[in-house]
């Protein structure tokens, strides 16, 4: 399910290089240092992994819903398990990793505030990133169009949509707060996946960006 | 079945049980006893093995088959008591996930079983007859502790690889947390890292069909010239059972009657699905031994790392730099994907580095011998990444 995301996710040819990478994936990637210890929660495919172990040396692990993109990573020689971000981090004991990633799954899980705690217990980093509920496309499907939004990102009808906990960014930025997590970095992204400006004000981003990365780290 | 006939399997058993053929033999003299987690030494033994394809000049490249209750080190070579070929051979070989022509391939047959290493059908030198109920009981650290000397005898400091099954799974959880330093990596398939209640249950069932038959006259049927062929057939045809699925056994055989049209009204083998289990239990008789059957469940039910370790698994492998890779079946009710999911959440809690893939099959639990491509890409790309990481060349 969440590789079938990731996967629509990768649709918009835009949002990739020329050697094929997802943009936003690069833009994860740019926030790990070289070497470090990395949990990839929502694992998909493989690919920000084999970004991480190619490009920044990374000594990485992933977990994974989906059997199929288990198979596929493991088979790939990546150290993936499969699991579930809402049951498996638990099990981790504190500071295991350097950096604990969610990509594109935060709105997949059931218990948003929990993964977020655990990443940071985990983790000493953890970089976030998501679909931005607030941006002006899907402000206007449901505002005038009376609908639930359908876009190139989010493309399932709410019946049989994976994403069950939605956020703006700012509502991102809320739950930062109750999960005592520090903003280092954030960035959005536009519909090609292009950061947009960096001194842009939070309402600017909430309604432009697609989506959004976050590094955060543990507060006091 | 004639007493001849009984006195010739038993025999030739005998015979297998100390000088296996097309094996190659490892001596442990005096000198090099086997301690025991029985408390007593094991001494002289032998250990029979085989092994595939060359080791490299850095010795850097072997990897050692672990076998699951029954079977044997013939994991890539035809068995020589069956005739038939080996037990791993979609696994192990040349261009196989285990290539042969990549990784030099150790083979061995553990302490307790009947195949040409050390256990009570073979002759005890105190005695001159089969050592029988008076072998101790063994554990499957004792196992491993044994190729451990097997692989000090081989001149090999460093496996590769330990990869296995069920029984041979947890020989390769045994040699992750006993011997750190000596594995690079790990393949337990379709294993625990303990014996469920319900798993000692079956086996203690398959114990008391053994002992329950009047020919086993105490473990003494060697000296007696008798043989508990019935009790061992039915040990057999019950385990058999745990080793498939429901679905299997209803996709093979179905409700389906044995050569004939209508039930018989008796207790003949009228359905397909009560022939076929009769076959695998007299089958079974002819090419094992029912007291090793007994010390090597035993050994199964023993196990639980996490006993040995201060009551939790992930002690066991708190340090270890060896790469893991665990895979269950979805259809396995012996050992079942919870119980691999445990052997994960104790490498995550350990700060292991472990993969872990669940395959679809209706195969059950003996999925791990058969044809799951799945598997074998999950192999092959897991060892590939380690080789890579390990320095090992393509074609060793």
């Amino acid at each position: 399910m969440l590789t079938r995301l990731k996967h629509d996710l990768t649709m918009a040819d835009t949002a990739r290089v020329s050697d094929g990478a997802r943009v936003d994936l690069l833009l994860v990637a740019d926030m790990v240092t070289p070497g470090a210890r990395v949990l990839d929660i929502g694992a998909g495919d493989g690919e920000l992994l084999r970004i991480l172990g190619e490009e920044r040396g990374v000594d990485g692990r992933g977990i994974e819903l989906s059997r199929e993109g288990v198979n596929e990573c493991v088979a790939k020689g990546l150290a993936v398990i499969q699991g579930d971000a809402d049951t498996d981090l638990a099990h981790y004991p504190d500071d295991a990793f350097d950096y604990v990633i969610l990509s594109q799954t935060l709105q997949a899980v059931r218990r948003p505030r929990v993964v977020l705690e655990n990443m940071l217990r985990i983790g000493r980093n953890a970089v976030v990133s998501f679909p931005n509920f607030g941006h002006w496309r899907i402000r206007l499907q449901l505002g005038f169009g009376g609908h639930m939004p359908s876009t190139d990102n989010l493309p399932y009808a709410w019946w049989e949509s994976p994403n069950i906990h939605f956020c703006t960014i700012k509502d991102f930025r809320d739950l930062c707060d109750v999960a005592n997590a520090k903003m280092e970095r954030a960035v959005a992204l536009n519909a090609d996946g292009k950061p947009l400006g960096f001194n842009a004000p939070w309402w600017f981003w909430n309604l432009f960006g697609e989506q959004a990365v976050f590094l955060l780290s543990r507060r006091g | 079945m004639g007493d001849v006939e009984t006195a010739a399997s038993s025999a030739l058993r005998a015979g297998e049980a100390d000088a296996p053929r097309n094996s190659h033999v490892a001596h442990f003299g005096p000198d090099r006893p086997l301690k025991l987690d029985a408390g007593v030494e094991l001494s002289p033994f032998q250990i029979a093995y085989k092994t595939y394809g060359t080791l490299n000049a850095d010795r850097s490249n072997a990897v050692l088959i672990c076998h699951a209750l029954t079977g044997d080190h013939h994991a890539a070579s035809p068995n020589p008591v069956t005739g038939k070929p080996g037990w791993w051979v979609t696994m192990v070989g040349p261009g196989k996930p285990i290539d042969t022509e990549r990784y030099f391939v150790i083979s061995s047959n553990v302490i307790g079983s009947c195949m040409g290493s050390t256990g009570p059908a073979s002759t005890n030198p105190q005695t001159g007859q089969p050592w029988g109920l008076d072998f101790p009981v063994i554990t499957v650290r004792d196992m491993v502790h044994a190729q451990a000397m097997l692989l000090d005898f081989l001149n090999i400091d460093t496996l590769f690889a330990v990869a296995g099954g069920s029984m041979g799974g947890m020989q390769v959880l045994q040699w992750a947390a006993s011997f750190p330093k000596r594995v690079f990596c790990a393949l337990p398939l379709a294993c625990a890292t303990r014996h469920s209640a319900q798993n000692i249950a079956f086996h203690e069932v398959g114990r008391q069909a053994v002992m329950a038959d009047p020919e086993w006259r105490h473990g003494r049927y060697f000296v007696e010239g008798t043989e508990p062929r019935r009790g061992l057939a039915v040990a057999r045809m019950g385990a058999h059972i745990t080793y498939l699925s429901d679905a299997a056994l209803h996709r093979k055989f179905g409700r389906r009657f044995q050569d004939r049209e209508n039930p018989t009204f008796s207790f003949d083998a009228d359905f397909e699905v009560e022939s076929y289990l009769r076959h695998q239990g007299s089958s079974f008789v002819e090419r094992f031994d029912a007291n090793s059957y007994l010390y090597l469940t035993r050994a199964m039910d023993y196990f639980d790392l996490a006993a040995d370790h201060g009551g939790a698994v992930a002690n066991a492998f708190r340090g270890s730099d060896t790469r893991f890779c665990v895979v269950s079946f979805t259809s396995d009710w012996l050992f079942p994907t919870s119980e691999s999911r445990a052997i994960v959440h104790a490498l995550n809690a350990s700060g292991g580095r472990v993969s872990f893939a669940e395959i679809v099959t209706d195969k059950g639990h003996d999925a791990f011998l058969l044809d799951e491509p799945e598997l074998f890409a999950i192999t092959r790309g897991f060892l590939d990444g380690a080789a890579k990481v390990r320095g090992l060349k393509n074609g060793a």
